[in-house]
């Protein structure tokens, strides 16, 4: 059984360095999805965990500068300041009226500080058989590949 | 025609459940004509969704807007080639590219096997057909791609569609969603023969033998499909990532990881008779995977980059995975006494442990994947809070394990079947390993002091000369043995054993991609805004913008900023990445120009034109083309082990003959 016994301990060695790193890890890679006012609420503490807001890019909102990119994220009637600074550039899917998830947390201006966003084309158009008129172009549904 | 289409999908499906209760029925009542009208009806269902395919296509191509499909994805002045891929741009018609694909397997599997396992077909026929209604359900009832855009009660034309995104109007899109697709439906040959061997009670291993092909050629699609996605990633997403451990990236990975343990779990298998029932275990996960990688791209449960769309589909994968998987759950532990292991594992420092070790890295990376791609539900489930992980985290625990698994590319192979003496280890890793540190301490000295790339280019050095020792070896022992030149015996080597010299490609190949990715970790880039005749530096380069362009054609507008790059003072070319803007989706969207070389790839993005200042943004990627090289020896390698061996390897191997009750209670004591 000595055999089985060293099979066994190297199984364990593998397994439990690979549990150690997901959970020893998970503390900073971890986002909580928050709803607009549950950010408001939680405040500018730095210790905070990172927050996902989702939403939709505000028309007219998008301020550029520099490598930074401010905008308004709006989700039931509620706006949000927030300010980009990563160092990816954003997806050419974010524009006006498109929907966006922004990964960050609050910074003490009031302003949210996103450190990720992703975005997708507004699938609210998304036609309806029989809902539009001939004239009108059937907008973007949300395409994936 | 729509109904036409609708009909065909109706009528398929009809037929697959037809051969489902034909072949079944037949077995069970010995009756061989109804097991050969069960066969025929495969090929019929073929047809049907072939014809429904092709009307798809066709409307599309001739821009038939009734069509709510065409209207969505399709428009006039998409060139023709984009209009046939718009066949997979969609929800509706992916789903029928599925089926149409899932049919012709099934076509070529049973065609091929007409007159062999006569026992087991039927049952391999009811489960491939088993999914195939699954599928056509999906296409026939809940998402058509034949709906019709009517007003007031009138089918009615829109004027014109709304266009393929043009993120997917990029060459490689054009073959990377099939390419992904055959190595997904592919699994399930694989699958249905473990599964109809098991539930006729066969002895020994010929579903193994006879799915080899399958596996290998569906797992090759898989991997190149995986590929072609991350190439993909890299020249049209505009900021040169190729893997971001997306919830789509990791469902096209899982079944990949699965598969590749269960391609070298099964040599366990051949060759000692070991590891029967994680054979079984590891071609249903493999297929179940592929079935749940098809369900997070199409019904967006996990919100991705790729796939936003919620959609109705969702709980029709829940309860297909549900219900296949609990059958299979049921037949491997009804059947445990058929799956018995003949060998036992004798020494930690052996072929067997390697190949176990092996299996339980990948699966291990497998299950990792896994849980962070469905964390935000998991997670969701238990304390109704939805958090979800970021890439970080995935790296955290994929890079040491990549790591390990590249070294056990590299010593696996060496051990010897049972127990290797310490006198062969020597022989085989002193040369590699002593090359390997010298490496490492040169890159020190070089000034490189990042923790992981040094491991890697140690073991990738480590690999590669394990490798080129093992062709060489073997090719001397031939070159003099027969008087041949050296080229000539390492392909008389090959072609004697091409299993196991084109799984030593394969690794090569492994070993190439670990050096691209490596490069990552040495990645610059900067973002600057500049005007026409300023210049600015990244790196070695020197960039100077010339003047800013633009022009319009039927599809879409665009903008180009002309680059001329500079090294060192020296000219190289003028580079000219784009904006483009489509007409009929109205999105924008970058078109990178890239100057490839092996050493580093210098890759620039018009980000932004505002006020007379251009954005560009400019990366420079060292060693990213060592991935895609990497690729075509992938593809190289696998070709060559598909192609049969000169000699035919005689393994001495225990064999079971056939099992009684005594001998298994016997085993069990």
């Amino acid at each position: 059984m000595k055999k089985y016994g060293k099979f066994a301990a190297l199984i364990v060695v593998i397994l439990g360095t690979l549990l150690w790193l997901a959970v020893a890890g998970a503390g900073e890679s971890t986002a909580y999805y928050r709803t607009i006012p549950e950010v408001r609420k939680m405040g500018t503490n730095p210790l905070k965990k990172k927050v996902r807001v989702l939403g939709d890019v505000e028309k007219d909102s998008i301020q550029r500068k520099g490598s930074e990119v401010a905008f308004v994220l709006v989700a039931d009637n509620q706006r949000l300041n927030v300010i980009y600074s990563g160092s990816e550039p954003l997806p050419d899917t974010f524009r006006d009226g498109a929907q966006a998830v922004a990964t960050g947390k609050l910074g003490p201006d009031g302003a949210f500080h996103a450190a990720n966003i992703q975005a997708k084309c507004a699938s609210k158009y998304t036609a309806k058989p029989g809902e539009f008129k001939t004239t009108q172009k059937v907008p973007g549904a949300a395409q994936s590949m | 025609m729509e109904n036409l289409g609708s009909l065909a999908v109706l009528l398929a499906f009809c037929l697959a459940v037809y051969a489902i209760i034909g072949s079944v029925v037949g077995r069970l009542k010995r009756n061989p004509f109804l097991i050969l009208s069960a066969e025929r009806a495969v090929y019929s269902v073929w047809f049907l969704v072939t014809v429904a395919s092709g009307i798809l296509v066709y409307a599309m191509m001739t821009g038939d807007f009734r069509y709510s499909y065409v209207a969505q994805y399709s428009n006039r002045a998409m060139p023709l080639a984009y209009k046939f891929s718009a066949w997979w741009g969609g929800q509706e018609g992916s789903l029928l590219l599925w089926s149409w694909l899932l049919a012709t397997y099934s076509c070529v599997a049973v065609f091929t096997n007409r007159r062999k396992l006569r026992d087991v077909m039927p049952y391999v026929v009811a489960i491939l057909m088993t999914t195939q209604t699954f599928f056509l359900i999906l296409n026939a009832f809940v998402v058509s791609p034949f709906k019709m855009l009517s007003m007031d009660g009138a089918i009615t034309a829109v004027p014109d569609g709304n266009g393929l995104n043009p993120l997917l109007q990029y060459p490689m899109m054009r073959i990377h969603p099939p390419t992904l697709y055959l190595g997904y439906v592919g699994m399930v040959v694989p699958f249905a023969f473990a599964m109809g061997s098991l539930i006729t009670r066969q002895k020994g291993d010929a579903w193994i033998h006879t799915t080899r092909r399958w596996s290998l050629v569906t797992w090759l699609f898989q991997g190149v499909g995986v590929l072609m996605g991350a190439s993909w990633a890299y020249a049209a997403l505009g900021w040169g990532g190729y893997w971001a451990w997306d919830p789509v990236e990791n469902a096209s990975l899982l079944p990949w990881l699965s598969s590749t343990a269960f391609l070298h779990s099964v040599m366990m298998q051949e060759k000692k008779g070991m590891m029967k029932v994680w054979n079984a275990v590891l071609v249903s996960a493999s297929f179940f995977l592929c079935i749940l990688g098809t369900d997070l791209t199409r019904s967006g449960i996990v919100s991705s980059v790729h796939s936003f769309a919620q959609s109705p589909i969702g709980k029709y994968f829940t309860s297909f995975l549900a219900l296949g998987i609990a059958a299979t759950v049921y037949l491997i532990l009804d059947r445990l006494d058929y799956l018995k292991s003949e060998a036992e594992l004798e020494s930690v420092v052996s072929r067997e442990s390697s190949f176990l070790f092996n299996n339980l890295i990948l699966l291990a990376s497998c299950f990792a994947v896994l849980w962070g791609t469905l964390f935000p539900i998991i997670s969701e489930y238990v304390s109704g809070e939805k958090i979800s992980l970021d890439p970080a985290w995935f790296n955290r625990l994929m890079i040491p394990i990549g790591l390990f698994l590249l070294f056990l590319t590299g010593v696996g192979p060496l051990f010897a079947w049972r127990r290797t003496s310490t006198e062969s280890l020597r022989r085989n890793f002193l040369w590699p390993g002593v090359a390997a540190c010298a490496l490492v301490i040169a890159l020190i000295v070089a000034g490189i002091r990042e923790f992981y790339p040094l491991i890697s280019f140690g073991f990738c050095l480590f690999v590669a000369l394990t490798v080129i020792a093992e062709f060489y070896k073997g090719a001397r022992a031939i070159a003099s043995k027969n008087q041949m030149n050296f080229a000539h015996a390492v392909v008389e080597l090959t072609h004697r054993n091409t299993r196991r010299y084109g799984g030593y490609l394969v690794h090569m190949a492994i070993v190439l991609m670990f050096i691209g990715w490596t490069g990552a970790a040495f990645n610059k880039d900067l973002t600057t805004e500049v005007k026409v005749g300023q210049s600015f530096k990244i790196g070695n380069y020197e960039l100077k913008v010339k003047e800013i362009k633009d022009g319009d054609n039927e599809n879409y507008t665009w903008q180009s900023a002309v680059i001329d790059a500079y090294k060192n003072g020296e000219f190289l070319q003028t580079m000219e990445p784009r904006r483009e803007f489509y007409k009929a989706s109205r999105q924008p969207v970058g078109r990178v120009d890239i100057r490839r070389r092996m050493n580093e790839d210098l890759y620039l993005n018009f980000a932004l034109l505002q006020d007379g200042k251009a954005t560009i943004q400019a990366y420079v990627f060292p060693l990213v083309c060592w991935i895609w090289a990497g690729g075509a020896v992938l593809i190289f390698g696998t070709l060559i082990a598909l192609v049969p061996s000169k000699i035919k390897l005689q393994y001495a191997r225990t064999e079971v003959v056939g099992i009684t009750n005594k001998h298994v209670q016997q085993v069990e004591q």
